[in-house]
């Protein structure tokens, strides 16, 4: 069992504006640990969504972009093409790459840009005010769905991974969460294997996190990672949706 | 060799995450706020912790850390 | 090189390459589909970069990207695809990224005809995104005009970090003409390791840079526009250009006239000329900054009785020249938009109706 444990370097310190329980910071200190074990901080570019993360890059220590709403796909084809030898990744809430930035996301996974995205589900918009998102399950309450989701009139929540990996061109499409230990340490190796895949020049990469909105779903931080593993991960479920080898 | 837990009582938010998922029950939110303005934790029964590091990895403020202790006892004879 | 025989828009993006711009993202719309063409081919000769992007959204964001790590690029569309693009090209701007833009206009609104056109004099010139942001517009005459006009925009982009559009009518893209390209440029973008996301390691220093649009302390974001401001004004002292044309005649009529209109205007100023009818023209080659002062002095000469705006569209420029004119005289507007262009006959009579 690990005996030391600190904030990593790629980690600044500056306190996040993520409200308590938002497992944001969880996954922002997963993508730093494995920016620092791979060595790549130096030229690691991020890019950070219109979302709760818009202030990404007030948390990292390294070169950072802010996109438009649903963008950074885009930006991140502009930068890697321009200079293949940066890495760069993207950090994407739902609203912004499931709704709004449905169409770059498509396109760059097919034409297999050799970058990374970090998508962070929580089934709802957070910062415009828990919102409905195209990932807000069925019957889920929101601010514009107070009477829950009715799919007969919305349709159903959109699965991203299945539908990304639908695509016939390789590349390596992953679910995990962070809601526990076991899935952070499972959600980190994939962070990595993503990384790794596009330091090797292999193919797009995108993880999909279940990630918990105590706020906008009105509930505890503990409560929210209950109902995260009783009602989310039923549907979203984890694993490796597609690698480059199938 | 031993080691020191330290939790920046600053950074923390007190959503309690940590505390569910310690094994030895080492830690309970404290009755007084904190710059933030939230409860932080604390650890309530210091000597139980092992050093596991799980609270670490769940708390999403990075307000937890672990740190090596030298053993200096030789410094001081 | 001597002089070739070539096609606007081809040599439009044989121009950005001799400029040093070898990144090129683009979406297919006619009229100006051709330079996307001949850079496919192209791009791939000299090493370059020729990405068809899904949209003119997506081509907008890859510019950000591509200028943001501190590289030359472009890319060239029409009225339609620009307007997509004017969501990018606000951040462009917000974020002070060169970037050069051509659009070969078309008529509009909607999807308007894609014949020739100078419908978006108002977009380009006045911001067709939202927030305070202008972009430095360059309008050539001629296919060598376009030539050197790219080749003299990836400069003044780099110097102002702002981006620059170049607006052709669909005729500058489409048309023939012999064309004469310069030295291929030597200037490289320069002080781009202060702003650059390029990687640390790139410029040897440990301090990220971010670039970014979002400024949510309002005395930051009112900073951020008064430097955005104090470029415009910049602009305004440094980088007006244009082409007076018959000014020294005692003219009663002054037209003002730009991109292939001002070619059939300079037809019909000579053939007035030869029955006695003196007018003179102003034709901004830049159109913001707008050559306001050439045009105030122009209208005020004695012998001029009246300004016409002579456009491609319906008044566009209008504005323009009453701002530059300050009212020392009636400005008129005379042109069409369908996609035909007066012919010489026809702004003739138009300007002698004024007298």
């Amino acid at each position: 069992m690990p005996k030391t444990f600190k904030k990593p370097e790629a980690l600044s310190d500056q306190k996040t504006h993520y409200c308590p329980g938002c497992t944001h910071g969880v996954i922002h200190r997963l993508v730093a640990e494995v920016i620092d074990e791979l060595g790549v901080r130096g030229r690691t570019v991020g890019i950070a969504p219109v979302g709760c993360a818009v202030l990404a890059y007030n948390y990292f220590t390294f070169d950072f972009l802010e996109a438009a709403h649903g963008r950074a796909p885009a930006m991140a084809t502009g930068i890697k093409r321009v200079r293949p030898d940066l890495i760069v990744f993207t950090y994407q809430g739902d609203g912004d790459l499931a709704s709004i930035g449905m169409g770059e996301i498509i396109h760059a996974a097919n034409r297999g840009e050799k970058f990374t995205t970090i998508f962070v589900n929580n089934a709802v918009y957070g910062m415009t005010g828990g919102q409905m998102a195209p990932t807000t399950m069925p019957h889920q309450r929101t601010t514009t769905s107070p009477f829950g989701r009715d799919v007969a009139d919305v349709g159903m929540p959109v699965k991203m991974a299945e539908l990304l990996s639908a695509l016939q061109t390789p590349g390596y499409i992953t679910r995990q969460t962070v809601i526990k230990p076991k899935h952070i340490v499972r959600a980190k190796k994939a962070i990595k294997q993503a990384f790794t895949y596009q330091l090797e020049g292999k193919c797009f990469s995108l993880v999909e996190v279940v990630s918990t909105c105590p706020v906008n779903w009105g509930m505890t931080p503990l409560d929210a990672i209950k109902w995260t593993e009783e009602t989310l991960l039923p549907y979203y479920q984890l694993g490796d949706v597609k690698t480059p080898e199938n | 060799m031993s080691y020191h837990m330290s939790i920046d009582v600053e950074r923390c938010k007190g959503c309690g995450l940590c505390i569910a998922v310690c094994p030895q029950h080492v830690l309970e939110l404290s009755e007084e706020v904190n710059p933030l303005g939230y409860f932080p934790v604390f650890q309530a029964r210091p000597d139980d912790c092992n050093h596991c590091a799980l609270c670490c990895m769940m708390c999403p403020d990075v307000a937890i850390t672990i740190t090596e202790v030298v053993d200096d006892t030789s410094a001081q004879a | 090189m001597g002089k070739v025989l070539m096609k606007g828009n081809e040599a439009i993006g044989e121009a950005a390459i001799r400029a040093g711009c070898l990144n090129y993202f683009a979406y297919p719309i006619t009229p100006q589909s051709e330079v996307a063409e001949y850079l496919s081919k192209r791009m791939k000769e000299v090493g370059g970069l020729f990405l068809q992007g899904e949209s003119e959204v997506a081509v907008s964001y890859m510019l950000f990207g591509a200028a943001a790590c501190g590289e030359r690029v472009f890319t060239t569309s029409s009225s339609p695809g620009i307007s997509l693009m004017s969501e990018g090209i606000s951040y462009i701007s917000g974020a002070q990224l060169p970037v050069v833009f051509v659009n070969i206009v078309r008529g509009g609104p909607g999807l308007g005809g894609i014949l020739p056109s100078q419908g978006d004099y108002l977009q380009a010139t006045k911001g067709g995104g939202h927030g305070d942001y202008k972009l430095l517009v360059m309008a050539p005459a001629s296919v060598q005009e376009a030539v050197e006009m790219v080749m003299t925009a990836f400069p003044l982009a780099e110097k102002y970090r702002n981006p620059v559009m170049i607006i052709g009518d669909g005729l500058i893209g489409q048309m023939m003409e012999p064309v004469e390209f310069p030295d291929h440029l030597k200037s490289e973008p320069t002080n781009k390791d202060e702003w650059a996301a390029n990687g640390m390691d790139t410029r040897k220093s440990d301090t990220p840079n971010i670039v970014k649009t979002l400024h949510l302390d309002p005395k930051i974001l009112n900073e951020l526009n008064l430097t955005l401001k104090a470029k415009y004004e910049r602009m305004k002292q440094e980088e007006v250009r244009y082409e007076p044309y018959n000014i020294d005649s005692d003219y009663q009529v002054l037209i003002v006239s730009y991109g292939t209109m001002s070619r059939v205007c300079r037809t019909a100023v000579d053939d007035l000329k030869e029955s006695g009818f003196e007018v003179g023209m102003i034709r901004p080659k830049t159109l913001f900054p707008f050559p306001e002062k050439a045009v105030r002095e122009a209208a005020g000469k004695a012998s001029c009785k009246v300004v016409i705006s002579i456009e491609l569209s319906m008044g566009q420029m209008v504005e323009d020249v009453e701002r530059s004119v300050l009212g020392q005289r009636p400005v008129e507007w005379y042109g069409m938009c369908g996609g035909d262009i007066p012919t010489p006959e026809e702004v003739m009579d138009a300007v002698k109706s004024l007298v």
